[in-house]
């Protein structure tokens, strides 16, 4: 759909929707800071327009703005919004709720939140019918049951009265999906449409709107943090940084040759386009016992098995990646390597050690040597905490209480030389991670794991609470360490790209149990497993990868 | 749905017993009682006899347990026991006092929601953020004068002053004004506190965003997305006011010096009834629980995720361990396939 | 990325990391002054009853027949009583009365809450279940009528009708405190202090214990009113402070009789009971506003 031309409707040529010199603000305290700065893009009917950028460069600000619903503290500060040639910016309020769902729909970001939980989800689907058409309540139920079959659903009467807690992520996103096109829009904003959705879920969901798309010729503006989404699913990408418009290209172009630093900087920070030498082949066996060995793990939830009788050896000095979507039992098992949780059944040896029965006190020993890095590293630190207090944390527990003081010297200097490791200033030491950016914090939290010379450190989702240039950074830092200190990494990810990156081994999971295992480069190259097959074909960015 | 209302009822029925026991453990352990105060007045004209008789009469002569006994198999029949000071059975006692109690604080309480209501749309929807900070700011400041200050400063504007409503119980309507005002301005505090919160936070809700785009107003976005979801935590604190209401109504009453379950309190806390006082707590427990039994059985019926929740634990009983992570959530049906 | 990403300053590796403290001392008050204003008002009342004779030389007790009834004068800033006495010596002195009464309620309500809280919230299992029972039961009694019960146990006087609302309030402070435990001994950041090899009295005492009792701090502050409240009630009601000593909610039942003709005898009083629990809500939401941040 890449490059697809507008549908031959006789619709009155110009643009659907256009955006002129936008300039958006948020008051903060007593001044106000600026989110957007002239901003102007065109959209012709049928056209996609993906919108790119970091956390804090303004994208959203932007669908906000052009549905005129900014937060209490937002303020246009200039330009205008049109709509078929008509300034739609600063209407009364009445006739903007005319346009807003009819004219210009929203596909939300959270489709846990978005939808109100007490609810049944027809009848919030139903809501755009009575605000915008004179049909009945018959017809309306009518109605919203064919929108219910266009987004893929079977038995629309029972998902009419469901409640938004009975439906998967996924299924909720499709009702949000039917709302927003129940009165026929010809824009619809889908903002960041797909975050938190596992990938093969994500590639339905986009296909779905792909396909309404082009059957009603609607233009999409797709707000996306992700450069991959952008490049597979755009006719045209905007790169925002810092509220501004940094380059606007037809996206083959975009991806070809982007014009702009910026651009070229975000498209070689993708993972899909990371390359670090000598992975994924398998490296060549190093001495020793094995760093991890796995035999026949269980873990049951009362009668929910998450992990159903896994195995798998981690050789040392090697990264080992688990990969799955929610609920494959990954993070279970990351926990059970760590000593969190106990396993139900089942072998685990580390170094050497049989630790698969060991009480949590037993396996203190051990933890000197296996560290984890968490997903969110803020909620991993005391919020009472500064920076040396977090990263000393390791050192202290295997310090006697009676030595501390005396320690304390040779512990801050323990602690600024991890943080150095992690890239990080020694004036952060008193720093509050409060005050930190989100890449700093996973610098600190990869400090906390290095701090004790450990020799396995397990990485749970490490970089995907990260924006993508952040994640570059963290990946090429992490793969650093691991050459300069001989590192065991077991790398839990639910992203193949990150995968393919930095590991050499991977094992897929799904449902508890490893549907396939091997080299990064077997496995992906050519999957036994169809399960495989059709992650590697939901993961988006395909067109990045190939330069 | 039924199992669930058992299974609370049964729950009720073990909290009220363990709190009767509670309190009755609370009150044998005081030294004195109002027969042995009788007995050792010096003015007391009882000879050792009589005063013996007296005990063994009320049965204050046995042990603990077999008082505690006694008392919980009269319970069981209907006996609350004998008021030691005028003799006559705690639940005749009570059983006048009630009614008189009970129409007070009942429209103590309407009063009380209605305020609250009003509170808290106007203090949410008005306009002008100055006018809604000001609205806002009235329940904070109710909530910090005592019942009793309200009470008196009510019965002198509107009694003595302005002389709108009768300073005495006279029996008529118009006498339940002034304590009624008192009662519900008491609990129309908290309640707006609430109300205003939780629709302040059902209003940043992602949702609410996404009707708006719908093309909703603020009109529509009220009626059909904030108020239910607002009003769900006012429930539960409902609950909570009517305990308030119950203690509330033994200030209110003597405040206003009319008859009801609070003047009765006063007077057998005076003279160290404890029959009466043990079956004032009895009968006021049974009520505040009763209600708050209600508002577990309304709050279901209102959101869908707490039923679900009841019906999940009814099917399983819930397992202590708690899962990982990304396995938060097990049993999903993987529809996804199947719709595309 | 899930959230709104744009309306909380921008945080990203490129934008530079927020200045450490934004503002000054100066600038903070200016921009608290209501919290400034209650602070005032508590620590007056504090003073009050630590050393009423800095506020004012009359005694509370002094009966004096040819001055019954004044009304407020520079001599009598709040007038006199029946008896003569003055009215705002009897409020300041009547300070120390109720404040020390709500301090014992809420520190009785604190420790004897966070006994059983913590315990239930730390060793969970069996004792949870206890102290979970417990706890509803006692929160099933309407607590002030708990508190007239337990008051008709200990006889009549202030720090009984403190030590009764004390008790009465625990269970609430029991709750919150367990919550607390709870969330914190399951939160991450305890989790990642179990992975670095923490033992399990460290996590305790360094994690558990501090972020729990944060929390708890504002709901002192709502207690500490809530006692004033209910202490004064049960005064007004005769069972707690025992004339002639002054009390605020015993000054106002005084006063009641000549509310018509002396009307100051019960607003001063009860003005000075406002302003104390107003003065300490507010400071409560503070503190709660504070912790959310």
């Amino acid at each position: 759909m890449n490059g697809d031309s507008p549908p031959e409707s006789g619709a009155a040529p110009g643009p659907v929707l256009s955006v002129a010199d936008l300039s958006v603000g948020y008051r903060v305290g007593p001044g106000t800071r600026t989110a957007v700065r002239n901003v102007s893009f065109e959209l012709a009917e049928g056209q996609v327009l993906a919108l790119v950028g970091e956390s804090g460069s303004g994208k959203s600000t932007i669908g906000h703005a052009v549905l005129d619903l900014l937060p209490g503290n937002g303020r246009l500060l200039g330009g205008t919004v049109s709509y078929r040639g008509r300034t739609i910016s600063g209407l009364p309020a009445r006739q903007l709720r005319q346009l807003r769902g009819r004219a210009i729909s929203l596909i939300p970001q959270d489709p846990t939140l978005s939808l109100d939980p007490i609810r049944r989800v027809g009848s919030q689907v139903d809501d755009v019918l009575r605000l915008h058409t004179g049909l009945d309540a018959e017809a309306r139920r009518t109605k919203v049951h064919e929108l219910f079959e266009l987004v893929g659903f079977h038995d629309v009467e029972r998902r009419y009265r469901q409640f938004p807690h009975e439906l998967s992520g996924g299924m909720r996103q499709r009702v949000l999906i039917a709302a927003a096109v129940a009165a026929e829009p010809d824009v619809i904003i889908a903002d960041e449409p797909t975050s938190g959705l596992d990938a093969t879920v994500q590639a339905q969901v986009l296909d779905l709107i792909d396909d309404l798309r082009r059957r009603t010729g609607t233009a999409v503006v797709l707000i996306t943090h992700d450069l991959g989404v952008a490049a597979d699913r755009s006719d045209l990408v905007g790169v925002l940084r810092q509220g501004r418009l940094v380059e606007l290209a037809p996206t083959a172009e975009f991806v070809r040759s982007p014009r702009d630093d910026y651009s070229r900087h975000l498209l070689d920070s993708v993972p899909a386009r990371l390359e670090f030498p000598d992975r994924g082949s398998g490296r060549a066996p190093s001495h020793g016992p094995a760093a991890v060995e796995v035999t026949n793990l269980r873990k049951h939830y009362g009668d929910h098995v998450a992990v159903d009788g896994v195995s798998f050896t981690v050789e040392q000095g090697e990264t080992f990646a688990v990969v799955g979507e929610s609920g494959s039992g990954k993070s279970t098992t990351a926990r059970i390597l760590t000593g969190l949780v106990p396993a139900t059944a089942g072998r685990v040896r580390l170094l050497g050690t049989d630790v698969g029965d060991l009480s949590a006190k037993a396996f203190r020993p051990l933890r000197g040597d296996v560290q984890i890095v968490f997903q969110n590293p803020h909620a991993s630190f005391d919020p009472r905490f500064d920076v040396l207090s977090v990263v000393a944390e390791p050192l202290r527990s295997f310090q006697p209480v009676r030595s501390r003081h005396r320690l304390r010297r040779e512990n801050r200097d323990r602690v600024v030389a991890a943080l150095e490791a992690a890239s990080l200033p020694a004036s952060f030491l008193h720093r509050h991670p409060r005050e930190l950016s989100g890449g700093q914090r996973q610098r600190v939290a990869i400090a906390r794991a290095l701090v004790s010379d450990p020799r396995i450190v397990v990485l749970d989702e490490p970089v995907s609470a990260l924006d993508v240039s952040v994640q570059a950074q963290i990946l090429a830092l992490l793969d650093r360490l691991q050459r300069e200190r001989g590192l065991t990494y077991v790398l839990i990810s639910h992203d193949l790209a990150v995968v393919r990156a930095i590991s050499d081994h991977v094992a897929v999971m799904r449902h508890g149990r490893i549907v396939e295992q091997g080299a990064v480069a077997e496995v992906f190259g050519t999957p036994a497993c169809d399960y495989t097959a059709d992650l590697l074909g939901a993961m988006s960015g395909r067109q990045l990868a190939i330069r | 749905m039924t199992p669930y209302i058992l299974r609370r009822l049964v729950q009720a029925v073990l909290v009220l017993w363990a709190a009767y026991t509670l309190t009755f453990a609370l009150l044998t352990a005081l030294p004195g009682d109002a027969i042995s105060n009788r007995i050792n007045n010096p003015q007391n004209q009882l000879t050792p006899e009589d005063g013996r008789t007296l005990k063994a009469f009320y049965g204050l002569d046995r042990p603990i347990v077999v008082q505690y006994a006694h008392a919980l198999d009269a319970l069981l029949h209907g006996n609350l026991g004998y008021s030691l000071s005028s003799g006559s059975t705690v639940s005749s006692l009570l059983g006048d006092a009630l009614p008189h109690t009970l129409v007070l604080t009942a429209l103590g309480l309407t009063f009380g929601v209605l305020v609250a209501a009003a509170l808290g749309i106007a203090g949410s929807y008005a306009p002008w953020s100055r006018l809604r900070a000001l609205l806002q700011s009235f329940p904070a400041l109710a909530a910090s004068v005592p019942s009793f200050v309200v009470g008196i400063l009510i019965l002198d504007g509107f009694s003595f002053r302005l002389r709108l409503i009768p300073a005495v119980d006279d029996g008529t309507f118009l006498a339940l004004v002034g304590p009624a005002l008192t009662l519900g301005i008491m609990i129309a505090a908290p309640l707006a506190q609430v109300f205003t919160a939780a629709i302040t936070a059902t209003r940043r809700q992602p949702f609410v965003h996404v009707l708006q785009a719908r093309g909703a107003g603020e009109h529509y976005v009220f009626r059909h997305g904030v108020l239910r979801n607002a009003s769900l935590p006012v429930i539960t604190m409902l609950g909570l006011a009517v305990g308030e209401l119950i203690a509330g109504s033994v200030v209110t009453e003597a405040v206003f010096a009319r008859n009801g379950i609070g003047q009765i309190t006063l007077n057998a806390v005076n003279t160290q009834d404890l029959p009466v006082v043990q079956g004032v707590v009895l009968i006021s427990t049974t009520g505040y629980v009763l209600v708050n039994l209600l508002a577990d059985v309304i709050h279901p019926l209102i959101d869908p995720r707490i039923r679900a929740d009841i019906l999940a634990r009814r099917a399983k009983r819930p397992s202590r361990a708690r899962p990982g992570a990304d396995e938060a959530v097990p049993a999903r049906l993987p529809d996804e396939a199947v719709a595309s | 990325m899930t959230t709104l990403d744009e309306s909380p300053p921008p945080v990203g590796d490129t934008a530079r990391a927020l200045p450490r403290r934004t503002g000054t001392a100066v600038r903070r008050l200016v921009r608290h002054w209501s919290v400034v204003l209650a602070a005032t008002v508590l620590a007056v009342a504090v003073l009050w009853a630590l050393a009423p004779g800095w506020f004012t030389g009359a005694s509370p007790t002094r009966i004096d027949a040819a001055q019954k009834l004044l009304p407020p004068s520079g001599a009598h800033w709040f007038g006199t009583d029946r008896l003569g006495r003055d009215q705002f010596s009897r409020v300041v002195h009547g300070a120390r009365a109720s404040l020390t009464g709500s301090a014992v309620a809420v520190l009785v309500g604190v420790t004897v809450g966070s006994v059983f809280g913590a315990l239930a919230g730390w060793l969970g299992t069996w004792v949870d279940a206890v102290v979970m029972r417990l706890i509803d039961v006692v929160l099933s009694i309407p607590g002030f009528l708990l508190a007239i019960t337990i008051v008709v146990v200990l006889g009549y006087g202030v720090l009984q009708a403190a030590f009764a609302v004390g008790i009465t309030s625990s269970a609430t402070f029991a709750r919150l405190i367990r919550a607390e435990v709870l969330r914190s001994r399951t939160s991450q950041y305890v989790e990642a202090a179990v992975a670095s090899g923490a033992r399990s009295s460290t996590v305790l005492v360094r994690h558990v214990v501090p972020n729990s009792l944060v929390p708890t701090l504002s709901l002192v502050t709502v207690q500490f009113g809530i006692a004033i409240i209910w202490i004064a009630s049960l005064s007004f009601l005769g069972l707690g402070a025992q004339p002639p000593s002054p009390e605020w909610g015993r000054l106002v039942a005084d006063g009641r009789n000549y509310l018509a003709s002396s009307p100051y005898l019960v607003v001063c009083p009860a003005l000075t009971v406002v302003a104390v629990v107003l003065a300490g809500n507010h400071l409560a939401r503070h503190f709660a506003e504070r912790q959310e941040r």
